[in-house]
């Protein structure tokens, strides 16, 4: 049972073949192959999240006792603003782009991207990005958060707040790139056979978080560039001594920052669709109620940025419309969720490391989905804005959803990638550390922020320590879990079992050619002969009657 | 004796109801209510918790039920049922949260309303003024005359107004809240007091007028789920009536440099009879506001800033020295706690 039948008179090209044509210096070069820059991708981000994961470690570190003790609290400004920057902007965002520029033209059976320079370029910028906003270390940190809101981020400090700016606008610059790349790939560049509810479900959700980046991004410029003009040119759009009003750069940097956790965790929202229902061995339970959620979530993903302003300059109305807003997500939501429960339900579970990630994902991104709806509701918004409850709620749709979502990936699609196996032993302790690091360095910040820890402090009530230091701890734990990932990755790339051309037995595009695919993915054009999850269907009787005309379901 | 699986859900159902209206009421999670408004919004967040657990556990409840039920045998290599829909199922799924998020929708509108999330004069939207200007990098310099400071324009303030019971009332007491890096500071405009400590006297109607002087600051008072960022160049309010004597903290929660932790003073909810001695007590020893003031113009340090109301404040020498020391958080923490 296959998804596709690939002309027989084009042998599929030997694994060995792509091997041989692909040198390892081609990851340091501007190589236009979507594989390349997806793979590109992945490690920087991966490098960067290991950075900003230091940085979380020392912030936890200084928190382990109430006194500024451990750095300076400018420095630990500076930390706190680069670890949100760094896990946002180089690490998620840049994460799932690698996953969608490695998989979108296998899935859809496209030779590469549809502006393959532009995508190398898009990737690049990233390196720059990055490297201009470490630079800061030596220079100056920037001091007033990753949301920088003026007049603070006016007065703390010029270098560090620029490098900031100019940081953000080239790696913003590199998202609507990337974005333009995947939604015309995806809309124009699908195998003739392949109608759009015949995609798989990653597609549609990058298509959703395409759209998204494309609406939301060039807001983000926008104010970033006026907040520079404030910042070196002395103007006064965000400056009240000048007349400035600074919550109309809360309004522009919110429309894109909100819509961002979903442009961070829709592609990963697409990848747990493909990953359960292979490894449970049964169809995505409602693909079209999941395909339409994506792009339900995208839109109203774009009309609820003033939920994280009902304490700032906005009037009653305005905070009414924004929670109701905001709570209808959790429907589109929920339907993915509940989607995602009934098609485990009564499957054929194999709870290897890539399924473990992806049952983690439901379990505690749930957590952050309800507590979401929670603070949707103004009055108890009030009380929880900008405390460690918020922290809480944000590390579990971030890490737990999309950090665990890209683990689940990053396993899932390892041997595609290497065309080797990872160790499951090692994969398996890897999960149980980053699980029980995450809820025990999470969950508690949910009470601390009730009981009236604010965050962004380096010093705090004294009566907040014992819970500090079981977030403190667990978040050594989380520190200690890369390890066995790092070594597990870079052991099985050389001398991993080797995998196969469809270890998983599953349908999509992607597992129908070699592993690693060669350098233009196919020989000849594919064309369908099932859906992508038409796991436990008859498909024998389909692919028989497939010759000239294939046979599709959703 | 094996029990039908229609009673197992069944009794699974009462049992996850059960424990999520226990948990509900009885979380302990939240400190002390010291307000109606207090009250109002715990009801809500009781109701959102009883709701949250039940969905919690059945969310994690299923995962774990198919994790041991549904795995598959070490040499199967068949697939599953080709089970791919349900629409009466699906309607089901997308109903029930849609329901749950609407009510919860309306109760919270009804929370905010009574707290006076709608008063009149808080729902326009203040037309900008400007603040004063400064040398560059420094910051606005202080405007303390809390009347007559922006410029007179006439919409009130965002945040929470009065009660709809109280619509259209002059407030029982009013404070003037000025924010600054790393202090509030409290001026009483009827009787001229100045104080770096918010005393409030209990079951009154008591109005903030909140303001910010150089960044953006937030006003929170956890004990009274109460909080409204000041910002540079609007207006913004708090009303609320304080229920239960005691001291409270009174918390920054905007990031607001880099002694934002250290931002902490004490709100006092004295007695009818402790807030009018406290308030004898302050007007004999009060200090010339226009000394003040003047004294603030030219371009100052955090230490020059606050050097003048250490005393009103309470604040120890130590505080202001430590802000000058990079390694110093902990003395302004043990000294402003």
């Amino acid at each position: 049972m296959t998804q596709v039948d690939i002309p027989a008179s084009v042998p599929a090209q030997p694994a060995h073949h792509a091997e041989a044509e692909r040198k390892w210096t081609d990851f340091f070069t501007f190589n236009s192959d979507h594989k390349v820059i997806g793979i590109q991708y992945l490690v920087t981000s991966f490098v960067f999240y290991l950075i900003g994961g230091a940085l979380a470690t020392a912030i936890r570190t200084e928190l382990a006792t109430p006194p500024s003790d451990f750095v300076s609290p400018d420095f630990y400004n500076g930390m706190l603003t680069l670890h949100g920057t760094i896990m946002i902007f180089l690490w998620v965002v840049p994460a799932g782009a690698g996953l969608a520029n490695y998989l979108i033209p296998l899935m859809i059976g496209a030779k590469d991207m549809a502006f393959p320079k532009i995508n190398a370029l898009a990737f690049w910028m990233i390196v720059a990005g990055g490297a201009l906003l470490l630079s800061s270390f030596w220079l100056e940190t920037p001091q007033s958060g990753w949301t920088s809101y003026p007049p603070l981020s006016l007065v703390s400090g010029k270098v560090g707040e620029g490098i900031w700016i100019f940081s953000l606008l080239i790696l913003g610059t590199s998202s609507i790139l990337g974005a333009l790349n995947f939604v015309v790939t995806i809309i124009k560049m699908r195998v003739p056979s392949m109608g759009i509810y015949q995609m798989p479900l990653f597609c549609w959700s990058m298509l959703a978080a395409g759209l998204l980046i494309l609406t939301g991004t060039p807001v983000l410029a926008g104010a970033l560039i006026l907040l520079a003009f404030d910042l070196l040119a002395g103007t006064a759009f965000f400056n009240p001594t000048g007349g400035g009003d600074p919550v109309v750069y809360q309004h522009m940097f919110w429309f894109y920052s909100h819509p961002a956790v979903y442009i961070m965790i829709l592609p990963l929202f697409g990848a747990i669709s493909e990953i359960l229902p292979v490894h449970s061995r049964k169809p995505i339970f409602g693909y079209r109620a999941i395909a339409y959620s994506s792009m339900i979530i995208s839109f109203l993903g774009l009309i609820v940025w003033a939920h994280h302003m009902f304490t700032s300059g906005t009037p009653a109305w305005l905070r009414m419309f924004f929670m109701i807003a905001t709570m209808i997500i959790a429907v589109p939501t929920g339907i993915k969720v509940f989607g995602w429960l009934a098609t485990i339900w009564g499957g054929k579970i194999q709870l290897n490391s890539a399924m473990l990630f992806a049952l983690g994902f439901i379990a505690t991104f749930v957590i952050g989905g309800i507590t979401g709806v929670m603070i949707a509701s103004v009055p108890f918004d009030i009380h929880v804005h900008d405390t460690y409850f918020i922290v809480a709620h944000i590390h579990y749709v971030l890490f737990g959803g999309s950090v665990f979502g890209i683990y689940a990936a990053l396993y899932h699609w390892f041997p595609k990638m290497t065309g080797r196996m990872m160790n499951e032993t090692w994969g398996r302790i890897h999960f149980g550390l980053t699980f029980v690091g995450m809820n025990l360095t999470f969950m508690p910040m949910h009470e601390l922020g009730l009981l009236g820890m604010n965050r962004r402090v380096a010093m705090y009530d004294p009566r907040f320590a014992d819970l500090n230091v079981l977030c403190t701890i667990g978040s050594y734990i989380l520190a200690v879990s890369t390890v066995p990932f790092i070594v597990n990755a870079l052991w099985s790339w050389f001398k991993g079992k080797p995998a196969g051309d469809n270890p998983w037995n599953a349908l999509t595009l992607e597992w129908q050619t070699t592993s690693p695919p060669a350098i233009e993915n196919f020989e000849g054009i594919p064309v369908l002969t099932t859906g992508p999850y038409d796991y436990g269907k008859n498909n024998e009787d389909l692919e028989a009657s497939s010759t000239d005309t294939p046979v599709l379901s959703s | 004796m094996k029990i039908p699986s229609s009673i197992a859900t069944m009794l699974a159902g009462i049992a996850l109801t059960l424990v999520s209206l226990w948990y509900g009421q009885n979380h302990g999670l939240l400190p002390v209510a010291a307000s109606n408004e207090a009250l109002l919004v715990d009801g809500l967040f009781n109701t959102m918790m009883t709701i949250s657990i039940g969905l919690f556990l059945l969310v994690e409840g299923v995962l774990i039920i198919a994790i041991l039920r549904f795995r598959r045998a070490k040499d199967d290599t068949t697939d599953g049922p080709d089970i791919d829909g349900n629409i009466p199922l699906e309607i089901v799924w997308t109903g029930i949260p849609a329901v749950i998020v609407l009510v919860i929708g309306v109760y919270s509108f009804d929370v905010y309303s009574q707290m006076g999330g709608f008063d009149p004069n808080a729902a326009g939207d203040p037309a900008v003024t400007q603040v004063a200007m400064t040398g560059e990098g420094d910051y606005a310099a202080p405007l303390m005359d809390g009347s007559n400071s922006h410029g007179g324009h006439h919409h009130m303030a965002l945040g929470i107004g009065a009660s709809p019971e109280k619509a259209g009332q002059m407030a029982d007491l009013t404070v003037d809240v000025m924010g600054l890096q790393y202090a509030w500071i409290f001026t009483y405009p009827e009787t001229g007091i100045i104080s770096g400590e918010l005393h409030v006297p209990q079951g009154k109607d008591v109005r903030l007028k909140l303001k910010a002087q150089d960044v953006i600051h937030a006003f929170w008072l956890p004990e009274f789920r109460l909080k409204q960022d000041a910002i540079p160049g609007r207006d913004s309010e708090l009303r609320f009536t304080p229920t239960r004597a005691g001291d409270y903290p009174v918390i920054c929660a905007e990031l607001c440099g880099a002694y934002h932790g250290s931002m902490v003073t004490r709100m006092y909810v004295d007695t009818p009879e402790e807030f009018e001695a406290w308030k004898q007590q302050q007007i004999a020893s009060r200090p010339d506001i226009n000394e003040v003031i003047a004294s603030l113009d030219r371009p100052r340090t955090d230490v020059d800033y606050l050097t003048p109301y250490a005393d009103d404040m309470g604040l120890e020498p130590e505080m202001l020295r430590s802000l000058h020391e990079s390694h110093a958080g902990a003395e302004v923490l043990t000294q402003s706690l």
